[in-house]
């Protein structure tokens, strides 16, 4: 990871480039974070890249409800020369929830954005494919989300087995 | 010492060499008659009905279908190696086709999406056909009760469940070992039979409404405490 | 709605690209469908095929038929009862999820593992990884027809499974790895066990050998099929074997040690040309390094205690519980709430057999997990299928498919 300094000298160097892309930057448990405002994500992406960042790690989703802006989004890059690692996180709320896409510069994100899109409905602009990749095409609601209802059946006792799914006919 | 042998036949049966050939040629004489004649065909010819024996052969040649789901298809798989083998009953023949298989062995989770496509595949196996619900997934909800699974009941008939996670291969050979029963009609006594525990069940069969339930705690009742 | 319908109109709603059906040819394009069910996927992989003739212009992989909901469900649960749930995702590496989620987690709170801990760590690791690469061994020449393959890694693979049952109890997804070390001590006759197996282990890998790598059929179908290059699976993001198998030698277990694997010497084979044949032999070469590191990890292993002495974070032993009040409260508090951890995000990557798998834990403060994320290695792996089969024979697919070693618990969690 890069420290505590190192994180914010990239910082430095992104606010410099763009104003408002860096909204801030964390640094906890030796995991180096930057926040980063959704419209300059692939800018950010494009810079770390530069910097050596080449690979794309992971890149998930994460509802904060309800702190707002709920949706983020992740991008962990991994630096395979220095062995070096950063986050990049976007955060967007659910009535606005576009994004720039970021498979022009990894092609790897593919199924991982679809993924997001699925989970918890973050739309990325410029997506190939953006449709659902886990659940059925036509899955009413974005399962992740902290407010989806968790589901699932009645577990099945003997005194309820008659009225409930368990005998079929 | 003097050795005497004795015939091992049915009483009344005459034990010496020369007596029992008599027998024989009276048998093919067609001169035996009334109990002499039952005896000899009780000895030698084994009778059953078409039924029984039609479902002795299809119990002992069941070609269970590959459709592992998840991770009980990783045990299915080991039943099939050579520690559990499941060659020993003649279920070796594992075939991809459903129109050739028997028998559904459904190992894994059923998700959402993949419980239509099972329904298809089970519809299109010819009769008759079994399903054995493998592992805690698909039998009740299992570890994950979720929006993403569908317990197998809810879709299609399943003959036997099989309790685990993953069961261990004994315990889906023990599955698979009813299940033969039940191909074979005869249904082993139940642990309540075996331990002349009868009537300790939670509801009793033919209650209405619960009303004869002697175990089920109603809300308001204190356990007795 | 009737189900025929529904199924009907899903098919219809996925377009799939047809490049031109090159150089003038005027063949048209089939388009197969394979899977979910079928014998030559591993599990339920659906694949949308554009053939023309016997050759593949486009696949596309449709996944999410055993979507299981882990992570959401995995939020409902405190940390300790979330490790169950976090180990059914790649079912074959139950010890590297299980890993990950408890390295999270231990990040998160701040832990340390003693170091006996981190050597039966490493130990049920690396036995795991041999048991992974075993079934993908089997597995594998079985799509290639060499069937009696499978019998003989099963076999091996029974051995490992005796293993896991002497020092957990269960054979598969046992609850062996805790937040802070192990869940117990291992018992007596496990050493002597694992030395027979491991003594045994490299002669029965070098019979797969004999059988396999020479084997004029095998070469033929794996030898320079489906070559992928470096740059390309570096920018989809794939890691491990596949990786290794183009000739960069990325390892995390070298690159970032995590649980004691600097102490160990081991080295980590590499390919040349990124074929199908070198991700075979790249797979079957970790064999024997595994071995290697059991038997280091065996012999170096130290004394102490197998989990953190912490009370908070893990359970007291049983004999503590007779006299002391403060075990009592702090195992009712434990079984009952669970440790609480403060908030705080963190993602903790390891060394799986398929690739690099990460877990990202974010706690908010509770005694359950807010978000946990699975980096799935085969998740990613699966975009790089699309590449290497183009232009190749639908046989060729199967054997890429094997050679790939999708796990589609771990892609659809």
């Amino acid at each position: 990871m890069p420290d505590a300094t190192g994180l914010e000298l990239t910082a430095h160097e992104l606010r410099d480039a763009n104003a408002e892309a860096v909204l801030g930057t964390t640094f906890y448990r030796g995991r180096a974070e930057l926040q980063v405002a959704p419209a300059h994500v692939v800018e950010v992406l494009t810079t770390l890249r530069g910097k050596g960042y080449r690979t794309l790690a992971s890149l998930h989703g994460v509802d904060y409800y309800p702190d707002e802006p709920r949706l983020g989004v992740l991008y962990e890059l991994l630096d395979m020369k220095q062995v070096d690692r950063i986050s990049v996180k976007a955060r967007v709320s659910t009535e606005d929830p576009h994004i720039p896409t970021a498979t022009g510069l990894f092609p790897g994100a593919e199924f991982p954005e679809r993924e997001v899109f699925d989970m918890f409905g973050v739309v990325f602009d410029g997506h190939p494919d953006m449709r659902r990749i886990l659940m059925p095409e036509d899955f009413p609601g974005f399962p992740q989300r902290r407010d989806f209802p968790i589901g699932g059946e009645p577990v099945l006792f003997t005194y309820n087995e008659e009225n409930s799914y368990g005998k079929w006919q | 010492m003097e050795v005497k042998r004795e015939g091992l036949g049915p009483p009344g049966a005459p034990s010496d060499f020369r007596a029992r050939q008599l027998l024989a040629r009276d048998m093919l004489r067609g001169d035996l008659e009334g109990e002499a004649l039952n005896l000899y065909v009780e000895e030698r010819v084994m009778t059953t009905t078409l039924e029984k024996a039609v479902a002795w052969s299809q119990g002992n040649s069941i070609y269970p279908m590959t459709f592992g789901l998840a991770c009980c298809a990783i045990e299915m798989m080991t039943i099939v190696g050579a520690r559990m083998d499941i060659a020993r009953f003649g279920w070796e023949a594992f075939r991809a086709s459903p129109r050739q298989a028997d028998l559904l062995i459904l190992s894994g989770r059923v998700s959402v999406k993949m419980a239509p496509v099972i329904r298809r595949i089970y519809d299109q196996m010819l009769e008759p056909k079994w399903a054995i619900s493998m592992g805690a997934c698909c039998s009740s909800m299992g570890v994950f009760n979720n929006y993403a699974l569908v317990p197998a009941d809810k879709f299609m008939p399943i003959d036997v469940h099989v309790p685990g996670c993953p069961p261990r291969p004994e315990a889906l050979m023990h599955g698979i070992l009813r299940l033969r029963d039940k191909i074979h009609g005869h249904r082993p006594d139940g642990w309540r039979e075996r331990y002349d525990a009868v009537g300790t069940e939670e509801v009793l069969a033919g209650e209405q409404g619960g009303a004869g339930a002697i175990n089920v705690l109603a809300p308001g009742d204190t356990a007795g405490a | 709605m009737a189900l025929e319908t529904d199924y009907r109109k899903r098919e219809e709603s996925i377009t799939y690209t047809a490049q031109a059906a090159g150089q003038g040819e005027t063949h048209e394009l089939l388009t197969l469908n394979i899977g979910p069910h079928h014998p030559a996927t591993h599990g339920v992989l659906r694949l949308l095929a554009t053939l023309e003739g016997e050759v593949v212009r486009d696949i596309k992989p449709i996944v999410g038929y055993v979507h299981t909901g882990i992570e959401k469900t995995a939020e409902t649960k405190s940390y300790w009862k979330a490790i169950p749930v976090v180990e059914r995702m790649d079912y074959l590496a139950y010890y590297f999820n299980a890993m990950a989620f408890c390295g999270a987690t231990e990040t998160l709170l701040g832990v340390e593992v003693p170091p006996r801990a981190q050597y039966l760590r490493v130990i049920h690791l690396e036995l795991n990884r041999i048991m992974s690469h075993l079934v993908w061994l089997g597995t594998g020449a079985l799509d290639l027809g060499a069937i009696s393959m499978f019998w003989y890694c099963f076999r091996e693979r029974e051995t490992i499974l005796d293993l896991f049952e002497m020092s957990s109890g269960q054979r598969m997804h046992t609850r062996y790895f805790q937040v802070g070390g192990v869940f117990e001590d291992i018992p007596p006759g496990f050493a002597a066990k694992l030395t027979k197996f491991l003594d045994e282990m490299p002669g029965r890998a070098d019979q797969y050998a004999d059988l396999l790598t020479k084997n004029q059929i095998v070469l033929e179908r794996l030898h320079g099929i489906c070559p992928l290059d470096e740059q390309t699976l570096l920018s989809l993001g794939v890691t491990g074997p596949l990786l290794r198998a183009s000739g960069n030698p990325w390892d995390l277990r070298k690159a970032a040690p995590y649980s004691s694997y600097d102490h160990f010497d081991f080295k980590i084979p590499v390919g040349t040309v990124g074929d199908n044949y070198d991700r075979f032999r790249v797979r079957h070469a970790e064999l024997y390094e595994s071995v290697k590191i059991i038997r280091q990890a065996l012999e170096g292993l130290p004394e102490g205690p197998h989990i953190t002495p912490d009370r908070k974070v893990a359970l007291p032993p049983r004999h503590e519980l007779a006299t002391s009040m403060e075990a009592l409260i702090h195992h009712f508090k434990l079984v009952t709430e669970g440790f609480r951890v403060p908030p705080g995000e963190a993602y903790y990557p390891i060394e799986g057999p398929r690739g690099e798998l990460g877990c990202f834990v974010r706690a908010d403060g509770s005694a359950k997990p807010a978000r946990v994320h699975m980096r799935d290695p085969s998740f990613v792996n699966l975009q790089a299928l699309a590449p290497m089969v183009r232009g190749n024979y639908i046989a060729d697919l199967i054997a890429t498919l094997a050679m790939l070693d999708p796990i589609l618990g771990g892609i659809d969690r």
